[in-house]
């Protein structure tokens, strides 16, 4: 038998529970509340997303000029060292 | 020795597994994290690692086309070939600049210590013996050099730092947007859209969780590491980290009205892309 466990006790623990931070127990309470709230599986699902999304390597762009920035420093030290 | 973070960056059209591991000090405190080899980045690890404990990273190619014309690009470069080191760095420059960007979170900086990073893969390009793609190596000085940064801003900001410690724990964050989640698939970060959208996200963030959320999330370093980069306990991380993470959630949701239908106009506003 699963002890039951409350929408706020599972969004503390919910950053926890997708590092595999938690206990087996506290696990299977909030797999078995996912099962019945959709708010907190929302949570988690959208938690879950955001995490992926901002560690893929395409999340960052180039701001524009860099390229032209980094090669004139770059020539200023060549012109130095060469 | 103890693996602490292991990477995916897309460089000269590749995907690079790279891995860092490294060995703790007598304290138990991991100051320096971004070094290529103890060989050939042995400079580098010194000016960035105060503590000076030894430090390994091994950096796992999983293709590696167009090594020979690398090894030539750089023979050219040592022979005093100018524009062989602009055709060398050329295909790193999103990833050198990302290696910065997130964990400086600013543009500006971000781009400085971008530029420092390939001024000083020139200037000890020598050292570099090709056991692993250059771009790896660049990508690794980039990581130190931003790491560098970080820790002066840190000691700078000293005044920013007792503010936080006046404000004391924080309280539970509530979620504010309970509609069932549309998955925003990797795909739709070709969209610039979404791009500006994480990043104004991450804007959104204070200081204090936008460091625990881009170290942790973003440079994928462990709750550990991430301590320890920042100075703080690991209950402080995984307290930021979980506000941090529902901020950005928010942040991304479609809308409190809960217009998660793609083909609404209320939806196409919220998330174009």
């Amino acid at each position: 038998m699963v002890v039951e466990i409350s929408c706020e006790e599972v969004w503390r623990e919910i950053s926890k529970y997708l590092d595999g931070e938690i206990s087996e127990e506290m696990r299977a309470r909030m797999e078995e509340h996912f099962k019945g709230c959709k708010h907190c599986t929302a949570v988690l699902d959208g938690t879950r997303n955001v995490v992926r999304l901002v560690g893929d390597a395409r999340a960052f762009e180039l701001p524009a000029g860099f390229s032209n920035r980094l090669y004139l420093k770059l020539n200023r030290r060549l012109g130095k060292d060469r | 020795m103890c693996l602490l973070a292991r990477r995916v960056i897309t460089c000269h059209g590749e995907q690079i597994v790279a891995e860092d591991r490294k060995a703790k000090n007598e304290e138990g405190n991991v100051s320096c994290i971004a070094n290529l080899d103890p060989t050939h980045g042995q400079e580098i690890l010194e000016a960035g690692d105060a503590a000076g404990s030894p430090a390994t990273t091994s950096a796992v190619l999983t293709k590696r086309p167009g090594a020979a014309s690398e090894a030539e690009l750089i023979e050219r470069v040592l022979k005093g070939d100018d524009e062989a080191f602009r055709e060398l760095v050329r295909p790193c420059e999103h990833a050198v600049f990302m290696a910065t960007q997130v964990i400086l979170n600013n543009e500006a900086d971000a781009e400085d210590a971008a530029q420092e990073a390939v001024l000083k893969a020139f200037t000890n390009l020598a050292k570099f013996r090709g056991d692993s793609k250059f771009s790896t190596w660049l990508i690794r000085i980039a990581t130190n050099e931003a790491l560098m940064k970080l820790r002066k801003q840190r000691h700078q900001k000293l005044h920013d730092s007792l503010d936080e410690q006046r404000d004391g724990e924080e309280g539970d964050y509530v979620p504010r947007d309970f509609a069932d989640w549309r998955e925003i698939p990797s795909e739709a970060l070709q969209k610039k859209e979404l791009r500006q959208a994480l990043s104004r996200a991450l804007t959104s963030l204070t200081r204090k969780h936008r460091d625990v959320f881009v170290l942790r999330d973003v440079q994928h370093f462990s709750i550990e590491e991430t301590a320890n980069l920042l100075g703080i306990r690991k209950s402080a991380v995984k307290t930021r980290l979980l506000r941090a993470r529902l901020q950005m959630r928010d942040a991304l949701a479609p809308g409190i009205d809960g217009s998660w239908s793609a083909g609404r106009a209320e939806y196409q506003q919220v998330r174009p892309w």
